[in-house]
């Protein structure tokens, strides 16, 4: 396994190479502690960076005919409310300063992934885990705190027949619990997967018979990864709001 | 040849697992090209429809994702 890593299986670079979590400072091969200071700090904090810089600097001067940045912020802005709006309810707009901040974290997260020599923070199970797990704690406790026990109702289908409704609860109660695995796995494994393939036809590129086909399947990858980037982050984002919908709505 | 049988059961396993990525494949398109159908009989309702297009895909890919996660965890972690 680590002679197959090293020698890349023929290629000149493993395409897993990209996800290796390094320190920014000092040797390749330091050790990594909690507090070292390392790529992932650097584009997660560039990532907040981006996200400040399109929703506050460019909304600053509120003018009545928006600049161009402004317009993006703004419709970014729409574009969530209404998202919310739609899947959750009108009650669920108390709760919408946290599906926008995610939606714009995850959003400039994974675009800033897609320079090239950058670092994509969102393949790291590491990073969506946070994220997934925070929703899924945050959507329990809100749901047990709004309805009390009666939010238990939400594993007791009520449409369904009599004898059904225990085995349902089963199903229903798995894959509850199975909500913030799928839910984080899904961000970084379509990133991973994706930057690996770019990585792989990159590979290929190198190969001078098969070089104008893998530099071609390269950007083709690459606009499609781009399509990706952004429909991850509006998964993640509405698939937040279905779960906070079962949370302030557990009756089915 | 390099190697032993359990490197080799941990390849062969990461392969069979990728068959389920052409499972979920067979979901998602499923469900894509019943909103299409159903987006061409009635036009006017698609607009409102395309956020529960979404989550469908999104709950068919999950199934698939896992299978990309016992890849990765049998080339990786095992």
């Amino acid at each position: 396994m680590a002679d197959e890593a090293k020698s890349g299986g023929g290629l000149e670079f493993h395409p897993m190479d990209q996800f290796i979590v390094k320190p920014l400072f000092g040797e390749a091969g330091d050790a990594v502690h909690w507090y070292t200071v390392t790529n992932v700090t650097l584009w997660l904090a560039l990532a907040i960076l981006a996200v400040i810089g399109l929703l506050v600097l460019t909304t600053s001067k509120r003018a009545v005919v928006p600049s161009r940045g402004q317009s993006i912020a703004e419709m970014a802005y729409g574009f969530v409310y209404k998202m919310v709006e739609d899947v959750t309810g009108k009650d669920g707009l108390r709760y919408f300063p946290y599906i926008m901040t995610l939606f714009m974290f995850i959003l400039c997260a994974n675009f800033l992934g897609l320079i090239p020599m950058s670092f994509t923070t969102t393949s790291h199970i590491a990073v969506t885990a946070i994220m997934g797990f925070g929703v899924f704690f945050a959507v329990t406790i809100l749901g047990f705190v709004k309805n009390g026990a009666s939010f238990l109702s939400l594993f007791w289908v009520s449409s369904a027949p009599l004898p059904l409704r225990p085995i349902l609860a089963v199903i229903e109660i798995i894959s509850y619990f199975v909500r913030p695995v799928s839910h984080s796995i899904r961000l970084a494994g379509n990133m991973m997967a994706g930057h690996a393939v770019l990585k792989v036809f990159a590979g290929f590129a190198q190969v001078t018979a098969v070089a104008p086909v893998a530099i071609l399947g390269v950007v083709a990858i690459y606009g499609l990864e781009v399509l990706v980037s952004a429909i991850q982050a509006y998964v993640f984002t509405i698939l937040t709001c279905v779960y906070l919908k079962d949370a302030l709505h557990p009756h089915h | 040849m390099e190697g032993d049988i359990a490197q080799m059961g941990q390849f062969i396993g990461a392969g069979l697992a990728a068959i389920g990525s052409g499972a979920a494949a067979i979901g998602v398109g499923h469900v894509a090209g019943n909103f299409l159908a159903g987006a061409l009989r009635n036009p006017s309702a698609a607009a409102g429809q395309t956020a529960t297009l979404f989550i469908g895909i999104a709950f068919a890919e999950a199934l698939g994702i896992f299978a990309f996660l016992v890849a990765l965890l049998l080339m990786f972690a095992v």
